[in-house]
């Protein structure tokens, strides 16, 4: 994973709230055994018309999409499943963060361990990001993950949640299956200890 | 000092049971680090696996526990005739995938022909994988259906099955913990999934994020284990990652005859464990919700996510300047102020990891014995597992489905998730026994109404959406 630490990104907003993860990524196209070229296949049932052409209703399809790496969702956002083809799909589309009110556990998890941020704030600051990225000038945020600051074009500045570990593999670019290998002489300890019958192979 | 505070340092902590589950598998907790929380058991399906085990290739490692992984295959299987080849080939691909990877790093696996094989949440309980006071993991959301043997088990990404893989761990924060309780019994005709619709109904889609249920009550342990599956299955459609039933006799009494269950002294020594599971009097939940599983009638969902549900006999909502319900009703092409009751159905659709056990494949039989779809319906029956097929059939249910007019199907999660073939048209509108209703989830422009199986088999009959309580 590439470290992640401060941008400056264009918003495009999709004011939808509970968007689940089957929107995001249907699971027609979770036949794949790669992670990448999942891009062109974000949100392709709001994206695509029945007959393939773009849907030049949907913001992604539209100017102030282009070259975007930032999300601004509604509530809730990636509920459903667990599939990482939803964080791998809004990587390879280009977004390198999402901000909405809250995340589906899961999807959060998931987000954190590719590097795409999901960035939580405040009702009222979420309203305001709505009503500035509806004018007509492109929105563009900064997003600093070291601070945890998302600032706004006028200086101002919001503070957003990471737990410290996250942040500190995101800034570092690291890798938490490390984290846990290094300690595996507590976890062979952890097993004489707890002897356990259960066997898939017995 | 006080003579309580005193006290209180000798007195035991009082613990929920998750609680329980998870200080029993903390393998460390560094402060200002997730917990390093140890895996018992990890299930392993077709979609979410191949990126994990090229993972481990790349880095030159092993499985390290073949022996706490099952592997099965599901997700994009045909459920026609298995034995032929898949005509997809994208999926026949990762399918393929699936086999080469399980027999490279020695992890067993439920091929298609094999009798174990079926919907990977089917199977665990089935074999006796799944069991009181472990953890359980799966790349799938609906890893919580494990939670009704007081199991913790939660649905992860494609990271985190390779961490497992390669460790047996996963770095995790410990949840907040929340009671649902459903108190009294609930009337005839209104089922395990009628009481989880209506919870998520109530607490919306992402009521539970941040937490893991508990489900108590009369009405839980009224239940059957299958019954309680159900209701756990569906905790994710109420934002939480896992949803737990604490042990009981129910529970040692389905376990008691699986092939992996501990055996002889080994069993004795288990059920003694697992009766120190349950909640501890006095221990106190984050948060409580309360049904009245009396009250509750069958439920239906009207919208494009699973809290948009109602009471059968109740009106879909007006929107009322609720842009969710308004794109919702679009999608759905369903009036708001009226009952669902009525609506025409195309497709009645009974399976997926929520509602294909025997149990539920009885119910609708009873149903649908002696009467016929209505013509114009396509209904569709898919066994959880081949076991629970071969039983179907040994006990003439296949029969009854056929004899209906239902076509009658090899084990798979089908329809459920559509990416086997087996899915709607678009405008199409399913009645059906999945866990899932979102947009295009069924096939591109498909319409899904969430129900029982009874409900189902009512609204198969009659070509709408139907009361069962007019059958039983």
């Amino acid at each position: 994973m590439q470290p992640v630490s401060s941008f400056r990104g264009k918003v495009v907003p999709l004011p939808v709230t509970d968007v689940d993860t089957d929107q995001i990524i249907p699971a027609r196209f979770l036949k794949t055994i790669e992670k990448l070229g999942l891009g062109g296949n974000l949100f392709n049932d709001w994206r695509f018309l029945p007959d393939g052409s773009p849907n030049r209703d949907f913001v992604l399809n539209q100017p102030r999409a282009e070259g975007a790496s930032i999300l601004l969702a509604g509530d809730n956002f990636g509920c459903g499943s667990s599939r990482e083809h939803a964080p791998w799909a809004l990587l390879g589309f280009g977004f390198r963060a999402v901000v909405s009110t809250s995340f589906a556990d899961i999807f959060r998890n998931n987000c954190l361990k590719n590097g795409l941020l999901p960035i939580q704030v405040d009702g009222a600051t979420h309203s305001r990001l709505f009503q500035l990225a509806e004018d007509d000038h492109p929105l563009v945020l900064t997003v600093d993950l070291a601070s945890q600051e998302l600032r706004l074009p006028d200086g101002s500045t919001v503070r957003f949640p990471i737990d410290r570990f996250s942040k500190q593999c995101l800034l570092e670019g690291g890798d938490q299956l490390s984290y846990i290998q290094q300690r595996m002489d507590v976890i062979v300890a952890y097993e004489r200890s707890s002897p356990n019958l259960l066997s898939t192979v017995a | 000092m006080p003579k309580a505070a005193i006290d209180s340092t000798v007195v035991k902590h009082q613990r929920t049971l998750y609680e329980k589950v998870w200080d029993a598998h903390v393998v460390s907790h560094e402060p200002g680090s997730p917990a390093i929380l140890y895996i018992d058991l990890h299930l392993v399906h077709e979609v979410t696996s191949p990126q994990a085990f090229q993972g481990l290739r790349d880095r030159g490692i092993g499985v390290r526990r073949p022996d706490r992984t099952q592997a099965t295959m599901d997700h994009s299987i045909p459920t026609r005739d298995q034995a032929l080849p898949i005509l997809d080939a994208i999926a026949a691909k990762q399918v393929e995938q699936l086999r080469i990877n399980c027999r490279e790093f020695g992890v067993p696996l439920a091929d298609l022909g094999d009798q174990a094989q079926g919907i990977v949440h089917v199977i665990g309980p089935e074999l006796g994988l799944t069991r009181p006071g472990i953890t359980v993991v799966c790349g799938d959301s609906h890893t919580s259906t494990h939670g009704a043997f007081g199991a913790l088990a939660f649905g992860i990404g494609t990271t985190e099955v390779e961490h497992v893989l390669a460790t047996q761990c996963l770095l995790q924060n410990r949840s907040k913990t929340c009671e649902v309780r459903f108190s009294g019994l609930p009337a005839a005709g209104v089922t395990a999934k009628d009481l989880i619709l209506a919870l998520i109904s109530k607490i919306g889609i992402g009521g539970g994020t941040g937490y893991v249920f508990e489900y108590t009550g009369e009405a839980i342990r009224a239940l059957s284990m299958e019954g309680r599956m159900t209701v756990c299955n569906m905790s994710i459609e109420g934002g939480a990652r896992a949803g737990m039933v604490a042990p009981d006799d129910a529970t040692f009494e389905f376990l008691a005859d699986k092939p992996r269950s501990p055996k002889g002294a080994d069993w004795d020594a288990a059920v003694a464990r697992w009766r120190d599971l349950p909640t501890d009097e006095g221990a106190v939940y984050d948060r409580v919700v309360h049904l009245d599983a009396s009250r509750l009638e069958p439920m239906v969902t009207w919208g494009t996510n699973p809290g948009m549900g109602v009471a059968i006999s109740q009106p879909v909502p007006e929107p009322n300047g609720d842009l969710g319900v308004r794109k919702a009703l679009d999608y759905m092409n369903i009036q708001p102020g009226k009952p669902l009751l009525g609506q025409p159905v195309d497709v009645v659709f009974i399976g997926s990891c929520t509602n294909s056990r025997i149990s539920d494949l009885r119910e609708a039989a009873r149903l649908l014995q002696g009467r016929k779809v209505s013509p114009g319906v396509r209904m569709l029956v898919v066994p959880g597992s081949e076991q629970v097929r071969a039983q179907a059939e040994a006990e003439g249910l296949a029969d009854v489905f056929r004899q209906a007019g239902a076509d009658w199907r090899a084990a798979g999660c089908s329809m459920c998730i559509a990416m086997n073939g087996d899915q709607l048209n678009a405008g199409q509108y399913c009645v059906s026994t999945s866990n899932r209703n979102f947009e295009g989830r069924q096939g591109k422009g498909g319409r899904t109404l969430l129900a029982s199986p009874l409900t189902a088999a009512a609204s198969a009959i009659q070509g709408a959406v139907a009361d069962p309580r007019r059958f039983v």
